[in-house]
């Protein structure tokens, strides 16, 4: 088995280096395992948490979940969640005890050059913002001189808001503490005049306040966080695969498709959606996966629409509008290059 | 002897005083039997009447026990449907639901057993064989794959059984280990007596929580890259090496107690090092050393917590997570409770169960 193992590997290498798209290292592992390996969050609801059944829930999950489709038809008993932590994502991605990473990681020059990772397609534009009290009279962030923020300490929100102080001359009092629930009871209780996180939390943390329609989020977003999955250097066609499982999701939603019309758009007589559904193939080929693999991807998770509003979107308890998050016709960043 | 009598004799019995007698004569007695302890008896009444009555209100009077999360927004007590609405989530964590039965029945089966063996009249080989037998029962219906049960990955593993788990066999390996890098540490030979001293040293000079991140974050880049080891078992080995360590340290304080005079009335009758240790020894020094090493056995127990850091879902983290979805942000307080109870019953039975063994071996050493 082992011998057998190594020939193939050996042999990959040989294809690949002869120019020749063979099964790259991480696909022929997955394949051989009979599941993905995904780093998730687990304590960001609508992103990436276990629901009361501990069944995983979120933007970051179904996006996981897409993946595996793309590589093995259907996702049931194919991904493998592993819950990881801020400081342990990249070196479980680097160390191979996962094969991709979907646990809303900024993209970054460094994380990018040296940590060694490849980040994808962005499936969510975060930003950082404030949320205050209504009864504070404040309507945007310049006023904000001289508060208390309540702020989660590491990871970049805590400098954000530093820098964003610091850049406008303004002085702040920071209450650190750990854990965002601790956090939003401490606003809520009037510790702080303002909290500070990702605009994608905030919302959440209002939906769980005693009256949500007392706070309101400053439209100033003091920083930019384009949350990404991510694989290893090194093995360009699993980046494929993972970039284009993400894209798929968003040209989904560009041509219309949706989970439930996937099957008559199969019928359809516009070129585009035949190549990405795999009627005409050849996509599916270069990616080294079935034909059918886009196809399955849209009836099984959805697009994109349905995926945020199934799982951040207005009438799901986080409550998120579309924002920069709305495809580029309609004013937001989702794009996705052709499909052919 | 006279005097006695005529004393007897001579006087009546008198009732005490009612201001010694009853509950007047024991608050006098205890409470208020000088200006420093009625001062303080007096701000603790103060203050118990001061945070007694809301708590017993917020927990009890105005709570709910079973609404939703918005419900449970509009009202002023505590919001208990956290608990039953998140239960599966909080105990179980990540298990598959439809096999939840699994962990429950090996969760039974080891506090039971437990229970069990307390009885030191079953303890023997009888009892070692049925432990042997239940721990592959355990380990099957957690793993799954066997009797037509469900292969159910490790990585799912989580909640109340991952944290019996992680302290349970961090308990079990930990004393054995400990012992031996005790009598390691008293060695003659400088070899192995160095060795258990670095070894000891180095492992108490660092927090639990950088073996963690040691064996979760800079072992695995280590590895070859096909080569994974399992998240819990490099967590169960971290805690291992850890609480042995503090073992170690306590079973040397029972070495260093016992009087030379054992020692040398072993040798005096022929036995050698192991029979020494095994027969005359251990057995005192284990005895003395029994209330500081439940000491660090419940530490140890509460330690199994910070497998958080390293995003194991035990007990602890579950809960967070449970609280991470927005409608049961606020009970936050609720749901720690509810967790810190179940911490305090495992902790509160072992440090009575120490108590308990401590007294009976005890008698029997005065026979």
């Amino acid at each position: 088995m082992k011998l057998f193992k190594s020939l193939v590997i050996v042999f990959a290498l040989l294809f690949t280096t002869a120019g020749v798209t063979f099964a790259g290292d991480t696909l022929a592992k997955v394949r051989a395992a009979g599941y993905i390996k995904i780093g998730v969050n687990g304590s960001v609801f609508g992103f990436g948490a276990p629901d009361s059944n501990g069944v995983w829930k979120g933007l970051d999950v179904d996006t996981a979940k897409a993946i595996a489709v793309a590589v093995f038809g259907e996702y049931k008993n194919r991904i493998r969640y592993i819950p990881l932590t801020a400081v342990q994502r990249f070196t479980a991605l680097q160390s191979g005890e996962i094969d991709v990473l979907t646990r809303n990681a900024t993209r970054t020059l460094s994380r990018e050059t040296a940590l060694g990772l490849n980040f994808v397609t962005v499936n969510y534009y975060d930003g950082q913002g404030f949320m205050v009290d209504k009864a504070l009279g404040v309507s945007k962030a310049s006023q904000l001189s001289g508060a208390t923020v309540c702020v989660l300490p590491g990871t970049t929100t805590e400098l954000n808001a530093a820098d964003f102080f610091r850049t406008n001359g303004m002085r702040w009092k920071p209450v650190v503490i750990e854990n965002t629930a601790e956090l939003s009871k401490a606003f809520f209780a009037g510790r702080c005049d303002v909290l500070t996180s990702d605009i994608s939390q905030l919302a959440g943390i209002r939906s769980g306040a005693n009256n949500p329609k007392k706070y309101k989020i400053l439209p100033d977003v003091i920083s930019k966080e384009p949350l990404a999955p991510a694989v290893r250097h090194g093995d360009d066609q699993w980046m494929d695969i993972v970039n284009f499982s993400v894209l798929a999701l968003i040209n989904a939603e560009e041509l219309g498709i949706t989970s439930k019309n996937v099957k008559k758009m199969l019928k359809s007589k516009d070129p585009k959606v035949k190549r990405f559904l795999g009627v005409s193939p050849g996509n599916g080929k270069a990616l080294g996966l079935d034909e059918k693999w886009a196809y399955n991807i849209v009836k099984i998770v959805g697009n994109y629409g349905e995926v945020f509003a199934r799982n951040v979107g207005p009438k799901t308890k986080v409550g998120l509008e579309r924002g920069l998050n709305a495809l580029w016709t309609k004013g937001g960043l989702m794009y996705s290059p052709p499909f052919k | 002897m006279t005097e006695a009598k005529v004393t007897a004799e001579s006087s009546e019995v008198l009732k005490p005083p009612i201001s010694h007698a009853g509950i007047i004569g024991w608050a006098r007695l205890n409470l208020f039997n000088g200006w420093f302890n009625s001062t303080l008896t007096i701000l603790i009444l103060v203050a118990a009447l001061q945070l007694i009555p809301p708590f017993v209100n917020w927990a009890f009077i105005d709570s709910v026990w079973n609404t939703t999360g918005a419900e449970c927004q509009q009202v002023k007590g505590a919001c208990w449907s956290v608990i039953p609405a998140n239960f599966r989530l909080v105990i179980f964590g990540f298990y598959p639901a439809e096999s939840q039965w699994r962990p429950l029945l090996a969760m039974i089966m080891l506090v039971g057993l437990l229970l069990y063996s307390k009885n030191r009249n079953n303890w023997g080989k009888r009892l070692l064989y049925i432990w042997l037998f239940s721990l592959f029962i355990m380990g099957v219906l957690m793993r799954g794959g066997l009797f037509g049960l469900q292969p159910v990955e490790s990585a799912k593993w989580s909640g109340l059984p991952l944290t019996l788990i992680l302290s349970f066999f961090g308990m079990l390996a930990a004393y054995p280990l400990g012992v031996v890098l005790a009598l390691g540490r008293r060695s003659n030979l400088t070899g192995i007596r160095s060795l258990c001293v670095v070894y000891i040293e180095m492992i108490r000079g660092v927090p639990l929580i950088s073996l963690l991140f040691m064996s979760s974050i800079m072992f695995p880049l280590f590895l070859p890259k096909d080569l994974n080891i399992d998240k819990i078992l490099r967590a169960q080995v971290a805690i291992i090496l850890f609480t042995a360590a503090y073992i170690a340290e306590v079973v040397r304080g029972g070495l260093q107690a016992i009087d030379r005079g054992q020692y040398e009335a072993a040798e005096s009758i022929g036995l050698n090092y192991y029979q020494t240790m095994r027969l005359v020894i251990l057995p005192q020094a284990l005895k003395i050393v029994i209330p500081p090493s439940v000491g660090i056995l419940i530490s140890a127990f509460k330690d199994t917590s910070l497998v958080v850091i390293i995003a194991l879902y035990d007990l602890l983290n579950t809960s967070k997570s449970a609280l991470s979805n927005p409608e049961w942000m606020g009970s936050s307080s609720e749901v720690y409770i509810f967790v810190a109870l179940i911490y305090f019953l495992f902790c509160y039975l072992m440090s009575s169960y120490s108590r308990r063994l401590e007294a009976e071996l005890e008698y029997k050493s005065t026979e």
